[in-house]
């Protein structure tokens, strides 16, 4: 049985993961800003059957709290499950009129988290089995002009999951790398004419399937998976003049 | 990005309109919301005429706060947002051994909407509305959710209330014991009107409904197969698969031939001497649910939906409705009756005493006149039509219809003083102009 730590629980695709943890009878400890909607994801998954509903403060950008989640999931009884879903994406023109944006985009994506699950990785070494789950971006997958800033702290961030996932390997915990495209959020709200616009509930029964089968690295839904494959393979000659 | 443009129309799809949509996902953003631009709140867009459409202005979608709040394993009391689809609850909670209190004939209606449109299902006759078993609910305000105070005028303005007085942000209602997620159904033919009048008035199960057939004429008229049902438990539910109606239907699916060459061969279905079957307790409430997008199989100009109640003693002119349709030849076979108790919640709520009728009409020519003949029909009879399912009333016949309305204007003008949750529905039915 696995208790979950879910980094950044207020985000949609989060909460659908949380509740999907639940269906599964599986506890969740929700981290995240906004307390009151933690704590009201926390109920929703105890009354969905979830054995534990918790939640606990993190902010991405605050190292500070950090040590109070490592302390928490040391006192997880169960097998650790740790998921990653915090992030933000300011649009690119914010950031080019702004680029001190860059600073809280890298934290929020790439540095905050790969710091918080620095500090966990020796728990779930020292308890030899597990699971990281990480949420990167197709994103991160090729620079492009609308979304480089963001796409790079997500390919930072797949790097980085790279090596814990060679390093916890050792020790029997597995990490996995989730490369969704675009999904119906709270973030693409309003946006126009996404291709491929995919419900949470179907990122979150990708990820889980993974995760049961030890994937290393998903895209999900599963399309982007050649849809990238081409978009990587194009030339940078000839990449550099486009825009997509 | 917190606004987008969208198309709305309700479930029978024959009104539409363009509308900024707002999504939020937490509480705090729909705070936020309330303070900036007051708009009225949508759910799954499951009543039929243009309840949900708010055109030309902005609405706020309600279906991403769905959480469960609070659950009491003990009371059943439970505490939920009001984008929570009664159908998920279902799937969560029966097999826990209790189930919502009242489920209309979609699962996937909200609670909000079950709340503003103060919604009925099949054990009316003895359970009341929805909104009988609501002990707390709140609106959402700029400062963060208000409870409203069980009994207070603001409570009966918004249950049946349109969602008027704001938008709901949560409920809290009782759930109601049950021994498993199964249902034991006993279905019976009904040769004619009489005897299914007399059928529903002996008839002492928890859940009970008619189908009937709305095409048979003459000695048929009024024929059918009645449903009582009762939950158990301790057995397993066949497997089952959704299906999908993909594409809008080509106008003579249901033309008149084929409804009549339906609805026989439905009603023989079932033997005569009648039968019990067991069923998922989702397939009995929800029949329809199964395929999704159903109200695709009446092709893109969508359809209406005729429901009304009139008083026990009226029977015989709810008789004379049924044969103005019967004779009209535009029924679908979608057509129910029932009889319902006193149970209301709401000033604007719609249950009487009495019977009730609902069909379905495909949106082609001679539907709305015949619905407006059997709307004075109604109104003649005393009964009253169901705003979840109206899109062609008249101002006049509704506020005659609604004793109350003015109890219900008075609390929500109080409430929603500058006009901000009107819909189009409001606008047509003018009810939230003078008294």
């Amino acid at each position: 049985m696995t208790t979950w730590i879910i980094l950044g629980g207020t985000s949609t695709i989060a909460r659908a993961f949380a509740r999907k943890a639940a269906d599964r009878g599986e506890g969740v400890i929700l981290a995240g800003r906004d307390a009151d909607d933690l704590a009201a994801t926390a109920a929703d998954c105890a009354a969905r059957g979830a054995p534990l509903g918790e939640s606990i403060r993190l902010d991405a950008r605050d190292p500070l709290t950090f040590g109070p989640i490592a302390e928490r999931a040391g006192r997880i009884s169960d097998e650790i499950g740790i998921a990653v879903f915090v992030g933000s994406m300011p649009s690119q023109e914010e950031i080019d009129s702004d680029p001190a944006l860059i600073d809280g985009v890298v934290a929020d994506n790439y540095s905050g988290p790969a710091r918080l699950l620095h500090e966990l990785a020796p728990l779930l070494e020292d308890r030899g089995a597990g699971t990281v789950i990480g949420v990167g971006s197709v994103a991160g997958d090729r620079g492009r002009i609308g979304n480089y800033v963001y796409g790079s702290s997500k390919s930072g961030f797949h790097a980085y999951l790279s090596g814990l996932r060679n390093r916890l390997g050792r020790s029997g915990v597995h990490v996995v790398t989730v490369k969704p495209g675009t999904v119906d959020t709270a973030m693409t709200w309003g946006m126009e004419k996404l291709p491929f616009l995919a419900p949470p509930e179907k990122i979150v029964q990708d990820i889980f399937r993974a995760a049961d089968k030890k994937k290393d690295v998903i895209y999900t839904p599963l399309i982007w998976w050649p849809v990238m494959t081409v978009i990587r393979a194009i030339p940078e000659r000839v990449f550099k003049k486009m825009s997509i | 990005m917190l606004w987008k443009t969208a198309e709305l129309s309700g479930w029978g799809r024959a009104l539409r309109g363009p509308a900024q949509l707002a999504r939020p996902e937490r509480a705090s953003t729909l705070a936020a919301l309330q303070s900036e631009v007051p708009a009225p709140a949508i759910g799954m867009r499951r009543s039929y005429g243009d309840a949900p459409l708010n055109s030309g202005g902005k609405a706020i979608d309600m279906t991403r706060l769905d959480r469960v709040l609070s659950f009491d394993a003990d009371t059943g009391l439970l505490e939920v947002e009001a984008g929570a689809r009664l159908g998920e609850l279902v799937r969560i909670f029966a097999p826990k051994g209790w189930l919502p209190p009242v489920l209309p004939g979609t699962g996937l209606a909200t609670v909000g909407g079950a709340i503003a449109m103060d919604v009925h299902g099949k054990n009316h006759h003895g359970a009341g509305t929805f909104g009988c078993h609501v002990r707390a609910l709140s609106l959402m305000t700029p400062k963060g959710p208000k409870t409203v105070k069980e009994g207070s005028a603001l409570f009966k303005a918004t249950i049946g209330g349109l969602g008027q007085t704001g938008p709901i942000y949560s409920a809290k209602f009782q759930l109601l014991r049950t021994k498993g997620d199964v249902i034991v159904v006993t279905e019976r033919r009904i040769e004619g009107w009489d005897a299914f009048i007399s059928y529903l008035d002996a008839s002492d199960a928890t859940y009970t409904v008619g189908w009937i057939d709305a095409t048979a004429t003459g000695n048929a008229l009024g024929r059918g197969i009645l449903e009582e049902a009762e939950t158990g438990g301790g057995l397993v539910p066949p497997a089952k698969r959704g299906k999908k109606v993909p594409v809008d239907a080509p106008d003579f699916t249901l033309s008149p031939p084929v409804v009549r060459a339906f609805n026989a061969a439905y009603w023989r279905r079932v033997p005569n001497a009648g039968r019990t079957v067991v069923k998922p307790i989702d397939d009995f409430f929800f029949p329809l649910d199964r395929i999704h997008d159903w109200n695709r199989l009446y092709g893109k100009t969508g359809f209406h939906q005729f429901q009304c109640v009139v008083p026990l003693a009226q029977a015989g002119a709810l008789r004379e409705i049924l044969a103005r349709i019967a004779r009209s030849g535009l029924a679908s076979p979608l057509a129910v009756l029932k009889r319902m108790g006193p149970g209301r919640a709401g000033y604007m709520s719609f249950p009487m005493e009495g019977y009730t009728l609902a069909v379905d009409f495909p949106n082609r020519s001679g539907a709305e006149a015949l619905i407006s003949e059997l709307e004075r029909d109604a109104a003649k009879a005393e009964g009253r039509i169901y705003l979840a399912k109206d899109a062609l009333a008249a101002p006049e016949t509704i506020r005659s219809m609604y004793p109350e309305h003015g109890d219900w204007l008075k609390a929500v003008r109080k409430a929603d003083p500058g006009a901000a949750y009107e819909t189009d529905m409001t606008r047509r039915l003018n009810l939230r102009g003078a008294e």
